[in-house]
């Protein structure tokens, strides 16, 4: 600490080189606040997925549905606690860019797969009574400005009408939110006995099932289970884990993970370059000065100390400005994005890992320098002064 | 004169160039008694430098025996050395070397940085040095806001502020014009004769000689006395 004024003042030395330095370290990790941030909301599904709840889905394709009819000979698989089911309804609110999901549900049954649901029993109860009752997520409601009561029409992309129209109306019964902060309740939930009532095709079918498997049953050995009922029937059927469906659905888009990673390892590898051309400039320009250091007394390790401090102290600065630039950033476009990327907030764990990096690259960037600093022979750089 | 502080027997020092072995100092012997003020003259390349840095602990001889007070500076590893150097030698050079980014205090403050004092007394010695040197309303200045006799001044605070025995000045007054040269070799004699401060004083220059108590000559490696008139 007693060193910190002089590693200061050294930072500080030429104001604008560090300033330009420590922009683009501060660029850096704004870019790796926001794809990391991205990165998450993409597997926020993984995260908070039950060990104990199985997807059960069409084995060629998830848009194949599944006949209603196999809910019974689903439940009545050994190991098999629960089931429910859910189809995905695809529309959009008043306008296309106002896209979120919606899912037609038992209700009853929903919640009970999903007690990380919050919703009160008396709306829990009139979205069961009201057959085009629906219930939708807090995110949704901020955005839009919706609440207990409205009526929101949702336009179908797939699901028409008995009477062509593509026009789905819900009386708003309930606002639901996820006791997880890592979990998203960012889409609606209407009646599947209504959408069965009242949509053109494809009765009698879902687009997947949630089970539950009992307490001590092996959730592999339940799977099996379930699809070996359906092996050689028109619609044979792929059992998974929550967290395998969350990731193969979220690998539709890509992988997100690959393609931050890769984007991630090019801005550091520049940033290295960057710092490190800085911290080895920093060092040339005063040879003469850290002679002096090193003749008043100070050690080789203190010399090397003094260098490798201001190069983390350099990446800790503009760190950490980036880090709270993309927290702010976040902060404010989470709210508008909460529909279609729900889950959007910078972690704990990435903050800590932000900083881990500052730390390794801020010593990986100074290393050379301060090595070059601590083996310098004082009688040489005196004589070259 | 008092006790020897600082011994060199038999010291010699050679340097590697290319594939040629240059000895810049042969099987010298020299004795500084304490409280001595020594001038050590003589062209360039003659060693005197190397002398100046062998008896600062900024360099090892090649052969023979270094001591300074208790330590025998030859035996002793470069850490050693550093910590020797921190509170037993004050180092004054041609070109002051102060760091520019710091004002007077925090230059003379540095070696202090090395002690275990505190920052408020570290500030005090800081203080009293400046104000033995005659600078104590400068203390807020840059080294770029000082004429080249004030930096000098600031470096010789710098260079008392841990109240080493021994101080190595190496052509002090080589960049200065000479009423200011002879300001900073009269502040010299005063840090000799009022603080009891043992000075080897490197120069060219004949006339700062003459403001040491003995002036020795180093030529081709070897030392040749010249008493004071």
């Amino acid at each position: 600490m007693k060193y910190l004024g002089l590693i200061w003042k050294n930072v500080w030395r030429k104001k604008i080189r560090t300033s330009l330095t420590i922009l683009s370290v501060l660029v850096a990790f704004l870019l790796f606040a926001l794809l990391s941030a991205i990165a998450y909301a993409f597997k926020a599904g993984e995260d908070v997925a039950d060990a104990e709840r199985l997807i059960v889905i069409d084995k060629v394709s998830l848009i194949n549905m599944l006949p209603i009819a196999y809910q019974n000979r689903i439940a009545s698989t050994p190991g098999v606690q629960s089931v429910t089911h859910a189809t995905w309804f695809g529309g959009y609110y008043q306008d296309q860019r106002n896209q979120f999901p919606q899912f037609p549900i038992d209700p009853y049954a929903y919640f009970s797969m999903y007690p990380e649901l919050q919703i009160s029993e008396q709306q829990l109860a009139a979205f069961a009574k009201n057959r085009t009752g629906a219930v939708i997520g807090r995110e949704i409601a901020e955005q839009f400005n919706l609440k207990v009561g409205d009526r929101i029409p949702i336009q179908a992309t797939i699901w028409t009408k008995e009477d062509g129209g593509r026009t789905w109306e819900f009386d708003i019964e309930g606002i639901i939110s996820s006791n997880d902060p890592r979990g998203s309740s960012a889409y609606l939930l209407f009646q599947h006995d209504y959408f069965e009532e009242a949509r053109r095709f494809a009765k009698g079918t879902v687009g997947w099932y949630i089970l539950r498997v009992e307490k001590g049953a092996n959730p592999a050995e339940v799977a099996n289970a379930v699809d070996k009922q359906f092996q050689n029937s028109a619609n044979e059927t792929k059992t998974s884990t929550e967290a395998a469906f969350s990731q193969s659905f979220a690998k539709q888009f890509g992988n997100i993970g690959l393609i931050v990673q890769l984007i991630m390892g090019a801005v550091f590898f520049t940033l290295l370059l960057v710092a490190g051309n800085t911290m080895a400039q920093s060092v040339r320009e005063r040879i003469s000065e850290l002679a002096v250091l090193k003749t008043l007394g100070f050690e080789d390790r203190s010399v090397l100390g003094i260098v490798l401090s201001e190069s983390i102290l350099i990446m800790l600065i503009g760190g950490l400005l980036g880090i709270g630039l993309g927290k702010l950033i976040i902060g404010i476009v989470a709210p508008s994005m909460g529909a279609f990327l729900p889950g959007l907030y910078l972690r704990p764990e990435s903050i800590m890992l932000a900083i881990g990096i500052m730390f390794v690259a801020g010593i990986a960037a100074g290393i050379f320098p301060a090595f070059k600093a601590m083996r310098l022979s004082i009688v040489d750089a005196l004589a070259h002064a | 004169m008092n006790d020897t502080l600082a011994e060199l027997t038999s010291v010699s020092r050679s340097y590697q160039k290319g594939k040629e072995r240059v000895e810049v100092l042969h099987e010298l012997d020299l004795g500084i008694p304490a409280g001595d003020f020594l001038a050590i003259m003589g062209p360039s390349g003659s060693g005197k430098t190397t002398l100046l840095n062998l008896l600062g602990g900024l360099d090892k001889p090649s052969a023979g025996t270094v001591r300074v007070g208790d330590a025998v500076l030859s035996d002793m590893s470069n850490s050693q050395l550093s910590r020797w150097r921190a509170t037993h030698v004050g180092f004054i050079f041609q070109f002051y070397n102060l760091l520019p980014i710091l004002n007077a205090q925090k230059n003379v403050e540095l070696p202090l940085l090395l002690t275990s004092f505190n920052r408020a007394e570290r500030a005090k010695r800081a203080a009293i040095a400046l104000d033995i040197v005659g600078l104590k309303e400068r203390a807020k200045h840059y080294p770029r806001e000082l004429s080249g006799g004030q930096e000098q001044r600031v470096a010789i605070a710098r260079a008392i502020v841990s109240d080493p025995t021994l101080l190595l000045c190496d052509e002090p007054t080589g960049d200065l014009d000479r009423s200011t040269a002879d300001e900073i070799l009269r502040l010299l004699q005063i840090l000799n004769s009022e603080h009891g401060k043992t000075i080897v004083m490197v120069t060219h220059d004949a006339q700062a000689a003459d403001y040491a108590k003995r002036t020795l000559h180093c030529d081709k490696g070897k030392l040749e006395r010249r008493e004071q008139a």
